[in-house]
């Protein structure tokens, strides 16, 4: 999937991976991408919440070798 | 915009990550947060951190792990009686170090940086005047941009607030 910006949120725990997230929106416009990579097994419940909560689309959510992938859509 | 209005009561290293974490997820999430910091809450707003430490003491609660060493010995609950822990000096000082190792060893963000991301996501601090001079603290002992205020001044958020919580 394209995407226009990447977050590596490996490693940080509750509520981290969320703050940085909306961090990482905050820098990009309308209709773009972000990309999240955390290990937090709690972040993916928490995406899908952010993602309702705020509006903000979440494309994709997948797991890979202990790594969780998110796709996040800007409102 | 939904509003979060939270009492903190508590002034230790451990009560110091609830108030916080849950302030600025929500404000990441969109709420508008304000944090009425009271009584002992106040030690978490101080410009001086380091008095905030955890005390395993009467608390059955707090597992007591090493956060270093292989994994056996990782996995050891040191049960130590209150009657111990209550006459080691310094014991606070140590459960306190353990716990900041196990805290940056889990990726779980310290009290500073919290509070910080709180700061920058424009929640709120509102401290109790009276417990400011009930305790003798002076304004220049905390952080800046508090408002110091009464009960009064609190409700007028809470009262409009969709969560309330005491902590």
């Amino acid at each position: 999937m394209n995407f226009d910006k990447e977050l590596d949120a490996s490693g940080l725990n509750c509520p981290l991976p969320i703050l940085r997230t909306k961090k990482a929106l905050a820098e990009l416009g309308a209709g773009q991408v972000l990309k999240v990579v955390a290990t937090d097994p709690g972040s993916v419940k928490d995406m899908q919440a952010f993602a309702k909560q705020t509006g903000n689309e979440l494309l994709s959510s997948a797991e890979a070798g202990g790594k969780y992938q998110f796709f996040l859509k800007k409102k | 915009m939904k509003k979060l209005a939270i009492i903190a009561t508590k002034g230790t290293l451990d009560w110091a990550y609830p108030p916080y974490i849950l302030a600025s997820t929500a404000a990441a999430l969109g709420y508008e947060v304000q944090i009425f910091f009271t009584f002992y809450g106040l030690q978490l707003v101080r410009k001086d951190m380091s008095c905030l430490k955890v005390s395993p003491l009467g608390n059955p609660g707090m597992p007591m792990k090493m956060p270093f060493g292989p994994k056996w010995f990782r996995d050891i609950n040191w049960n130590i009686p209150n009657i111990l822990q209550a006459n080691i000096p310094g014991f606070e000082s140590l459960a306190t170090a353990l716990m900041k190792q196990t805290i940056a060893n889990n990726g779980v963000a310290t009290i500073p940086e919290l509070r910080e991301l709180c700061q920058e996501a424009e929640v709120k601090f509102l401290a109790c005047q009276m417990t400011v001079e009930l305790f003798g603290f002076e304004h220049s002992d905390f952080i800046d941009g508090i408002d110091y205020v009464g009960a009064a001044s609190f409700f007028e958020f809470a009262g409009e607030s969709d969560i309330c919580l005491y902590i």
